[in-house]
């Protein structure tokens, strides 16, 4: 098979926030940059974000950037890498000054500054009061930022393969990652395109689970990439449940609501949340705000007919913050349930929303991986940043506004690295043809006629089994079965057959290797929750409620290839200032 | 509930016709894309571009009973059977509802859609009160899906000349910028005769707009301060 090539100094898998800022780097440094999108840059989930992203402004109270690495060490219940903090921390407020120069219409306070609003998890001096961190544009931040970084690269004339699937990574002997197979969408032609670095930015996996405030093409290609290359996943087990998704459909509630004043009631209208964090209320990190409602439920407060969810209160707001600050989820309201916040309550339950886990790289965005006794070995010419990355600086919990701070921050890390790799790996390598072939046959193989199972239905078992057997509350044997069915749904894989056979515009076959990607990831995501016997951040286990650092302050790492888990110490070291050490997480 | 989809795939078609479906299931609440997803079991050929679900990403315009909207925010129990989904007019189509908009986002290149400054840039950010912020209000959250442009007249004769409605709307979005200082520049790119005065106020963009902005009033913006400019 003679499969066209295109080659470019630097290529990046992905356009959504992660990827269009390391574009605009590269661009603006003129690189010879590719960026590949399986959609118009426009469309990616970036698009989605609502509330803002954190930066110490101190716009509208006092802040700076050391509170912000305190809340964001504890918020990540002290698995976040202290060094990886520190550096997005610092960065964060001339990251956001520059999203601003670049065009972002911040909505604005009366000194013309930037709005900033409150979010869950935030406090001034160490754990104090509340802090005010998240810039904002209304409630469509991501949509505002996602829209300008793709003008800003318009500018910049960045390459775009827009449309085009990423398969597989290409390699040479050495391991040294030399680019990817993609397909063309619109033809169903393979292409090769070779570059000195690729960068994986191409966002989270969300459709793991049934319910999911993530879009349809969130099926997780680069970390199934990266697994499939040899390269183990970190922090699997670490999935957030974001605790108001509208109940039942799934759509997003940003935090930005109760940053605004709303509050969370139960089925006798108790404002439940001053139960479990009698201080900061309904502002208290994610992870233990979806574990009440949980509760609330699974006790028999929830409200409505199967008393199955709990209820957001806006409607003490007033009509003119809720429309001046929180239009876009006024609107997802009134389209999706019929009701108006501004005079009804939301019904809203946890709902699958981010990875903390990825492919896992130091804080220049280099993918890292353990090699002989080093447990963080470079993987030369690979990169990796957003969502699909672990830095980690999440943790075993991600704080609200932390993740466009991240794609921003390590988006720009990386491009700068790679600038670096340029300036020293002037030549293309060739790569190894046995690579190419083994990609070409998995994309291939979808040609393959007759009758067997439809990719909807295997997609439909798998996403059950992972809210079943890997939800907000998890058990031993929950999860043990879980890895049995999971393994079962993996072995129906080979027998299934796509009845589209056609080259254009193939959106069967895109959907098949996105399951195939969806299920590599299930696979490490349920092994590495089965196997870590502690409850940290995200990860809520009955059979062990607490945490426990003497035997689980480690990162976790999956490989697929022999099935395997492996670990690697938390980096408590900053870069430049005190360790902050564990300590019992109240809020 | 009963649909007839245009279908159209030059691998296999030699010309498009459409196809009856039966929706057996209609759940409470459910959107036409949820509804072409449950068709597409039925009938896995059928191809529609479509992701975030909730009327932000703008992938899934498409042209229903013969207005241009968006799929995953339209309930299906507001639309008369047969309900008839096409692709939008006007444009080249690639697979049944998955059309050409090459043409569309050129046209949004062309009006410099990012914000210009000569300024050096301050260390912080630059001041905008939030009055100025407001004028932005109504422009900035266009989501690029082209249901406006595609149910344009003007747009479909002069896809190559008349920028078109979603365009136009963001060249106003950067004009309307207490930030921005290129209004010249702009202003200038869009004199001649095929590009602000193709517009004849038909007002199709605004009313088919799935967020509800109006081209046509921002087309009106430009055109008067042209004007002003001029003298
Ligand atoms: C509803 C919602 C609201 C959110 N709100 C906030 C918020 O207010 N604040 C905050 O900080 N965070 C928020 N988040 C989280 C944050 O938005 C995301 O984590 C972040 O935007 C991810 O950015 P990314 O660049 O990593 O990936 P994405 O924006 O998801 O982009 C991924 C890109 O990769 C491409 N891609 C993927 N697979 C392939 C493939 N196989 N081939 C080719 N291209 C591919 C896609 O086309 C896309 O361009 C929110 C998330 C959701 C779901
Ligand atoms: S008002 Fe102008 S831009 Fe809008 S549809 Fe009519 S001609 Fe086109
Ligand atoms: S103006 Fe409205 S219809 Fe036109 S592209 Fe923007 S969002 Fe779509
Ligand atoms: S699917 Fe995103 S706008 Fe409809």
């Amino acid at each position: 098979m003679n499969i066209p090539v295109r080659r470019f100094d630097t290529l990046i898998l992905g356009a959504g926030g992660g990827g269009l800022r390391a574009a605009l780097q590269l661009a603006r440094a003129d690189a010879h940059v590719a960026v590949v999108s399986k959609v118009f840059p426009t469309r990616s989930h970036t698009v989605a974000a609502q509330g803002g992203v954190n930066a110490a402004l101190a716009n509208v109270t006092p802040d700076n950037w050391h509170w912000h690495m305190y809340d964001t060490v504890k918020g990540s219940d002290y698995l976040g890498d202290q060094d990886a903090i520190e550096y997005m921390c610092r960065a964060a407020a001339h990251l956001v000054y520059e999203l601003e120069h670049a065009g972002v219409p911040f909505s604005r306070l009366e000194s013309g500054r930037i709005y900033q609003r409150p979010f869950g998890g935030q406090s001034r001096e160490f754990g104090g009061a509340q802090a005010t961190r998240t810039c904002a544009a209304a409630d469509r931040t991501g949509h505002a930022i996602l829209h300008t970084l793709y003008q800003q690269n318009i500018r910049a004339r960045t390459n775009f393969f827009d449309e085009y699937f990423a398969i597989d990574l290409i390699h040479d002997d050495e391991g040294a990652v030399l680019g990817v197979l993609t397909m063309d969408i619109a033809t169903g032609e393979p292409l090769v395109i070779e570059a000195k670095t690729t960068l994986i930015a191409t966002g989270g996996c969300g459709q793991l689970y049934r319910t999911t405030t993530n879009a349809h093409i969130n099926t997780g290609d680069g970390m199934a990439m990266a697994l499939r290359a040899g390269i183990p996943l970190q922090d699997m087990e670490f999935f957030q449940f974001h605790p108001t998704g509208i109940a039942g459909k799934g759509m997003l509630i940003t935090e930005g609501a109760r940053g605004e004043g709303g509050y969370l009631v139960n089925k006798d209208g108790e404002r439940f949340m001053e139960r479990y964090a009698p201080n900061v209320k309904d502002l208290a990190s994610r992870d233990v705000v979806s574990r009440a409602i949980s509760i609330e439920v699974r006790e028999g407060r929830g409200c409505g007919p199967n008393a199955d969810h709990v209820m957001l209160k806006l409607d003490h707001l007033g009509s003119d913050i809720v429309a001046k600050r929180l239009p876009g989820i006024r609107d997802t309201c009134k389209t999706f349930m019929h009701l108006d916040p501004v005079d009804t309550p939301i019904p809203v339950f946890p709902t699958a929303h981010y990875a903390m886990g990825g492919i896992p790289t130091d804080r220049f965005g280099r993918v890292v991986m353990p090699s002989g006794d080093s447990p963080e070995e470079v993987v030369p010419g690979l990169y990796a940043a957003g969502e699909c990355a672990c830095v980690s600086v999440h943790g075993a919990n991600r704080l609200g506004g932390n993740s466009l701070l991240d794609i921003l921050v390590f988006g720009r890390a990386a491009a700068n690295d790679i600038l670096g790799f340029l300036k020293n790996n002037r030549y293309h390598r060739p790569p190894n043809q046995t690579c190419i072939d083994k990609a070409y046959e998995r994309f291939a193989r979808w040609e393959k006629q007759g009758d067997g199972e439809s990719v909807q239905a295997v997609r439909a078992d798998l996403k059950k089994a992972m809210e079943d057997h890997c939800g907000v509350f998890r058990t031993e044997k929950i999860m043990q079965e879980g890895i049995d069915v999971i393994k079962a749904i993996r072995a129906r894989l080979p027998d299934v057959r796509l009845q589209d056979q056609s080259k254009v515009f193939n959106t069967a076959r895109i959907e098949a290797l996105e399951l195939e990607n969806l299920a590599d990831i299930a696979i490490a995501t349920m092994r590495s929750a089965e196997a870590r016997q502690e409850s940290r951040g995200a990860h809520s286990r009955i059979d062990y409620p607490d945490r426990d650092d003497a035997h689980w302050m480690k990162h976790s790492l999956y490989t697929l290839e022999d099935d395997s888990l492996d670990y690697k110490p938390v980096r408590t070291k900053p870069m430049s200032v005190e360790t902050f050490p564990p300590k019992k997480r109240v809020y | 509930m009963r649909f007839k989809i245009y279908r159209y795939n030059p691998d296999v078609d030699e010309e498009p016709y459409m196809q009856e479906f039966v929706l057996e299931h209609v759940k409470p609440g459910m959107m036409l894309r949820e509804a072409l997803m449950e068709l597409k079991n039925q009938d896995e050929t059928l191809s529609f571009r479509h992701s975030c679900g909730e009327g932000v990403c703008g992938s899934d315009g498409v042209n229903i009973n013969g207005l241009n909207g968006l799929a995953c925010i339209t309930p299906v129990a507001e639309l008369t059977e047969p309900v008839e989904i096409r692709p939008f007019p006007g444009v080249p189509v690639i697979r049944d509802l998955v059309v050409d908009m090459s043409g569309f986002y050129k046209q949004y290149r062309s009006v410099k859609p990012f914000l210009i400054r000569y300024d050096p840039e301050p260390e912080v950010e630059n001041l905008q009160s939030p009055e100025e912020r407001d004028k932005l209000d109504g422009l900035y959250e266009c989501i690029l899906c082209g249901c406006c442009s595609t149910a344009c007249p003007s747009f479909w004769w002069n896809p190559d000349k008349f920028p078109g409605p979603s365009a136009l709307l963001q060249s106003w979005r950067f004009l309307a910028d207490s930030r921005d200082q290129a209004m010249e520049e702009r202003l200038d790119a869009l004199d001649g005769p095929y590009k602000l005065f193709r517009c004849h106020t038909i007002m199709n963009c605004a009313y088919v707009c799935p967020k509800g902005l109006n081209p046509t009033k921002a087309i009106g913006h430009i055109k008067a301060l042209m004007l002003k400019h001029s003298v």
